[in-house]
This record gives structure tokens, sequence and C-alpha cells, in this order.
């Protein structure tokens, strides 16, 4: 039972891999880290998850999500429940997110949460640090808005939280 | 998702009247920060503001919903910000505040921000687990609101004359508002008993002391007031509130219970 269990759960984990943040659609919620746990009650399947920021308006979406993806591999009881504490950081963040992310066009945060590193961002197109921020507040809460100094091209950088 | 701490809390009697005070005050100056959107000077500060605002009502909705948990069943968080009475708010009277120029808004904002770094900073030891957790939280956004609105206070202040006249026209535009930050409420006082509020009073000394070195780096000088006004966290309001719920509230009072 507790064996048939875990393999469940892993099958779970690789469910909840495919699901991706609607507003950064290369990373996924895995790669974002916001995962908190996955336990098998009874008949249902509860997802732990941590909200991002506290106002993001992609949690609801991605919780949507979850559900549907769930659903569509045959689970049918889910329960989502949001928890606060530990609070979300970046350096949860996976390597494989944080280079998905620079693929994808955008500065991944640089160093821990606490340093709040604006300076030296590394231009995700031509991979100078002769770049400048214009501003610490962009598209969306996550990201602050650069200019690469030397390839001229603007970019989102994601700051770290 | 807490469903069952509700027996567990002892004290709510006073936590809602405290998480109400942390919901209204960050959802009012969330509404006043998003009447800018669309009227920035530029667009990258426009952004910035709205981004404040997106911060603030998601501070906002987490108090809410710890409130509504509180309160019971019949109560939820759009409830609470939709459907009550300006004598029901507890925000405090800054936030209510219009926005008059940017000047206006920004000091308000880095004087906002200022209060709420060393309030979470404190909060975020709350004995209530969930306070603490909301706190912990919204001082990481806080804490870029505060670099945001420092930096503008400074480009202003310490700007050319126009922007200078300007900023210090703000700091006695709103001297009266700051010392409500302050003052505390029966709800505090009493929650304070069981270190799950803070001591408002303990934190004014650091918020001037902040205020200080930045005014001094903006070359402004900070105007103390022989008239400050309070109430807000008790319910009594001025007349802007009225108008800022009635325009917030008028779909959901209109239509009730309309949904997305």
């Amino acid at each position: 039972m507790i064996i048939a269990q875990s393999i469940s759960i892993k099958k779970i984990w690789k469910i909840l891999e495919t699901v991706c943040d609607p507003e950064v659609p290369v990373l996924t919620i895995t790669d974002l880290g916001i995962v908190r746990d996955v336990k098998i009650v009874d008949d249902f399947v509860e997802v732990v998850i941590t909200p991002t920021y506290t106002g993001c308006p992609a949690m609801d979406m991605i919780a949507m999500n979850i559900r549907f993806a769930l659903i569509e591999n045959g689970y049918s009881n889910v329960k989502i429940t949001s928890v606060l504490s530990p609070a979300w950081t970046t350096d949860w963040m996976t390597e494989t997110g944080k280079q998905k992310l620079k693929e994808y066009g955008i500065a991944p945060p640089k160093g821990n949460a606490e340093s709040i590193a604006f300076d030296g961002v590394e231009c995700p197109q031509c991979h100078s640090i002769n770049t400048k921020l214009i501003s610490e507040f962009g598209s969306t809460a996550c990201k602050a808005l650069y200019k690469c100094e030397d390839c001229k091209e603007p970019f989102d950088y994601f700051k770290c939280y | 998702m807490q469903s069952n701490t509700q027996q567990q809390i002892p004290n709510s009697k006073f936590l809602i009247p405290y998480c109400l005070h942390l919901a209204d005050t960050t959802l009012i100056l969330s509404h006043r920060n998003s009447e800018w959107c669309g009227h920035g000077p530029i667009l990258e500060q426009d952004i910035a503001l709205t981004n404040i605002a997106l911060d603030l009502l998601g501070q906002a909705r987490n108090f809410y919903q710890y409130a509504a948990m509180l309160m019971g069943v019949e109560f939820d968080e759009d409830k609470l910000a939709y459907l009550r009475e300006p004598n029901e708010f507890k925000n405090h009277l800054i936030a209510e505040h219009p926005n008059s120029d940017w000047a206006v808004t920004i000091l308000r904002q880095f004087y906002f921000s200022c209060y709420q770094y060393y309030f979470y900073s404190e909060l975020k030891n709350s004995n209530d687990e969930q306070l603490a957790a909301i706190a912990t939280k919204a001082l990481k956004e806080v804490t870029y609101h505060l670099r945001w609105s420092t930096e503008w206070v400074v480009r202003l202040g310490d700007g050319t004359e126009e922007s200078n006249t300007k900023m210090q026209n703000a700091v006695e535009f709103l001297k009266d508002y700051v010392i409500e930050f302050f003052v505390m409420s029966d709800y505090e006082t009493e929650l304070l008993k069981d270190a799950v509020s803070i001591d408002v009073k303990a934190i004014q000394g650091k918020w001037q002391q902040k205020v200080n070195d930045v005014f001094e780096e903006a070359t402004l000088n900070f105007v103390p007031s022989p008239n400050s006004r309070f109430g807000g966290k008790d319910g009594e309001h001025s007349e802007h509130l009225v108008s800022l719920l009635e325009e917030m509230q008028s779909l959901q009072r209109t239509y009730p219970n309309s949904v997305w």
C-alpha cells in the first residue's frame, strides 16, 4: 500500500511538471518551486501550493490548470490547498528553470533573495553585463525592466524575492 | 483551507477588527494608487505604481480572507471589501486622501512604505501564525516599495527648484496624517497583551529616523503637525472615503453577488 502510494505520488509530480505558469509559459510550476507538497488522502489528491507574489493574478489560473491536468490524467478528486508559510522565494527556482528563463529572453534572478541584486544583471541576448536598470517594476509583479548597453536590446529581469 | 482553526483563537473579538484594519488600509491605498493607471507621468512609473497597487491588493486579500474565516461561513473577502459602509472601514486617513499631484502620491507612498516596512518587520514575529505568515511575505514586497519611493523622494526633492517646491508642499499637505500610524487603537492594545499585534508607538522612532535621513538627502524639511488627524482606525473618516467607496463598490451594490 505504501509503495503503491509513493508510486502514485511520483506520477502526480510528473503531471505537475507539465503545468506551466500562465504569465511566463516557459516555466512550469515545479521549476518555480510553488508546489510544496503532494498527498494522497483516502480517495483524493491534495496538492499544496504557495503563492509567488501576494497579489499575483496568475495564482487562481494555476490552481485551475493543476485541477485540469490531474483530471485529464484520471484523478478527479482534487483538493488544492494554498499555504503562505514558509514564504515563497526565488531561491526555490530550479537551475533548469533559470536556464529556461534565460533562453526565453528573461534574465533569471541573480544571487539569493536577501541580496535584492540590481547590478551586473546579464543580458539574456548577448550575455553582456553592461546593462542598465530602467525600472524596478515591469510587466508583471515579478519582473524589472532593463536595457543592454551593448546590444541595445531591452529585456526583463526576474527579480529576487 | 484554515477552516478548523477558528475555535482555537480566543481573541477573535479583537483579532477581527485588527485584520479588517490591516486589510482596509492596504485596499484603500491600493485603490488610490490604481487611480494613476494610465495617468502616470511616464509609462515606467505608471507601471511601478500599479504594481505597488497590485501588491497592496494582494495583502488586503490575505487579511480579508483571514478576517472572513474568523467571522464565519456567511462572510468572504468580497463581501468585506464591497459591502461594508464607510464607518465600518478602519483604514488610516492618509490612505483615503485624494492623490492630488505626483509629489503627494510619491510622498504618501514613501511614508506608508516606511511605516509598513517597520510594521511588518515586527508583525512577522506575531504569536498569531497567519498574521506572521502574511507579514513575512508582504515584507519582501514592501522592501521594493520603500526602495522605489525613497529614490523618488530624493530625485524630486533634490531635483529642480520646481520639483523641490512641489515636494515641500506635499510635506505640508500630508503633515496632519502621519501621527495616526503610531496611535494604538483599543483592539491593538488588547491584542498586544498576547503579542498578536505590535506596538505601533514603538516603531515611530525608526520611522522618523528613516524619514529624516531621506529628507536630508532630498533637501526637504520635515514639518511636525500641531493638529494631527485621527480616527480612521475606529471608523471615523473624511468624505473622501465615502466617494471612493461609492465608486469602488458600485458594481456589487448595483448587481449584488455578480462575479467575473
